[in-house]
């Protein structure tokens, strides 16, 4: 109820044409996107059919959505986040805990960029994808194009100025057999970007 | 319940049935690729026709507060579409926040709470003075006036212009009730009716491009052909407005040349940003903003001469 209600405001004010390469299945995936806002996931996360969405966890950064309760809220009960530290020790404990989400069933939504950009260009990866891919080799990945969301949410403000977005959903790719890990997550940003530049 | 009103929209819902059967007949009819297309867009469009109207309808009968809703959304999903094409800059941003959260909602409280004073220069006088003042507080000079007036003219299009619409519900007419939201209607119908009766006429039996540089699809056949036809159809709407069936005829025409204008205008600003449509809300018409393109220019006309003259 409270998720159909937050998907629809997302849409209301970052809505705009979405585009899906091959229908969405229930099957663990885990979409993986270009990030310049706090409103990225969201506004992905409501596209997805409301049974999917259900089912869908948004990996976030737990030193911003643990610090105040209304964020806990949202990030605990609404979105059903998966909390991972960033940049800390534990890296090999986050992936297990993805891998654990899928292993159950749960799709993920992941920034592989690790921070939000400006928008004009899509970072270099950080390894995490390589090693979740590792050790849930039979998860599907999704590649989420994502256009606008920093004008709409930039870093730094705290409300949003209504814009029309384009989300474009990929065709799903996998990690290869001993596929080294540069070239796989070159070759998974490089499929992020040639989805920025479809009409 | 308004007799009139159900009337109303009982006429609009069945030229929408009788456009929906000639759709489909024409549907079985086309052989051509490109006459299937053309019929497939027609199709899309009649599709949402019936969803705009049943929106409208269920906001006309909820009376004025319906209305005010609904037109104060259509100024945020059209400032929205507009917003998007405009290119702003990073310091843009709060003055721009203001403009969706406070300006529409203010704006059509005062619709709500009838002070027309306050309505008529509240985003002409006071908002251009903020914003203005807002948007040097950001500090980035560069393109100042620029962007200043882009989001100037940008709520003035989007919600000044479109708040005259519901504010037809608060016009004082003798022994008239505004209220029951029928002059609303007599002029969504007209301005409505005269968009399609041009696209039409431009159709079947246009050629001569009236605006080349500007809209190639426009055609003198489609303006004078939809423009009449439009006239027309305001006169036989006459018994629902207080006006007589010459005046209505005038007003109507009116109506439709302040529409043709504003769709003219709106296509030099698509056409500037090198885009067909502002948005993909409607399908088959595009955005809001490209559906309300006639309608913001021929708002306020409407409105000033009702209350001048009547």
């Amino acid at each position: 109820m409270i998720g159909s209600a937050v998907a629809g405001l997302a849409r209301l004010i970052a809505g705009g044409s979405v585009q899906w390469a091959e229908r969405p299945t229930a099957a663990p995936r885990v979409y993986f996107a270009n990030h310049t806002s706090h409103l990225d996931f969201v506004l992905l996360w409501s596209y997805l059919p409301p049974e999917l969405r259900a089912r869908t966890r948004p990996v976030a950064a737990r030193d911003y959505w643990d610090s105040s309760r209304l964020r806990r809220y949202f990030a605990g009960e609404v979105f059903r986040a998966l909390l991972i530290d960033r940049g800390g020790p534990d890296a090999r404990e986050s992936v297990d805990r993805m891998a654990e989400c899928l292993s159950t069933g749960d799709s993920l939504i992941l920034f592989p960029e690790g921070t939000r950009g400006t928008g004009e260009e899509v970072a270099p990866f950080k390894t995490g994808l390589f090693h979740l891919c590792r050790a849930a080799p039979a998860a599907e990945l999704v590649p989420v194009a994502i256009e606008n969301l920093n004008r709409i949410l930039p870093k730094g403000e705290f409300l949003p100025v209504p814009m029309v977005s384009r989300v474009v959903f990929g065709p799903t790719l996998r990690l290869y057999d001993g596929e080294p890990k540069d070239e796989f997550l070159a070759r998974a940003r490089g499929a992020l970007e040639t989805l920025r530049e479809t009409e | 319940m308004d007799r009139e009103l159900l009337w109303l929209i009982g006429g609009v819902v069945a030229v929408l049935l009788v456009s929906t059967v000639v759709g489909q007949v024409l549907k079985r009819r086309a052989r051509t690729d490109a006459s299937r297309e053309t019929v497939a867009n027609l199709n899309a469009r009649i599709t949402a026709w019936w969803a705009m109207v049943a929106v409208f309808a269920v906001a006309s009968l909820t009376g004025g507060i319906g209305s005010i809703v609904l037109f104060a959304l259509l100024s945020f999903l059209a400032l929205r579409e507009f917003v998007t094409l405009s290119p702003t800059a990073r310091a843009d941003h709060r003055a721009l926040t203001w403009s969706f959260f406070v300006v529409i909602p203010v704006q059509y409280l005062l619709v709500g709470i009838e002070w027309y004073g306050l309505f008529s220069i509240l985003i002409p006088v006071y908002v251009f003075l903020l914003l203005a003042a807002r948007l040097v507080l950001a500090g980035d000079t560069d393109r100042f006036l620029e962007r200043v007036a882009t989001i100037q003219w940008g709520l003035m299009a989007c919600v000044y212009c479109v708040s005259y619409a519901p504010a037809l519900l608060l016009l004082d007419v003798e022994g008239y009730d505004s209220g029951t939201g029928k002059l609303l209607l007599f002029l969504v119908i007209v301005v409505q009716a005269s968009d399609v009766l041009q696209y039409s006429w431009g159709k079947l039996v246009g050629h001569r491009p009236i605006a080349p540089g500007v809209s190639p699809n426009k055609t003198w056949e489609g303006f004078l052909g939809g423009v009449a036809c439009a006239t027309l159809l305001g006169a036989a709407l006459w018994w629902v407005t207080p006006f007589s069936p010459p005046a209505a005829a005038g007003l109507a025409l009116l109506i439709a040349l302040a529409g043709f204008a504003g769709g003219l205008v709106m296509s030099a600003i698509k056409r500037d940003r090198g885009v067909k449509d502002f948005g993909t809300l409607l399908p088959g018409h595009g955005g809001v903003l490209d559906r309300i393109d006639s309608l913001l220019f021929a708002a306020p006309l409407f409105f000033h001469l009702t209350r001048f003259i009547y």
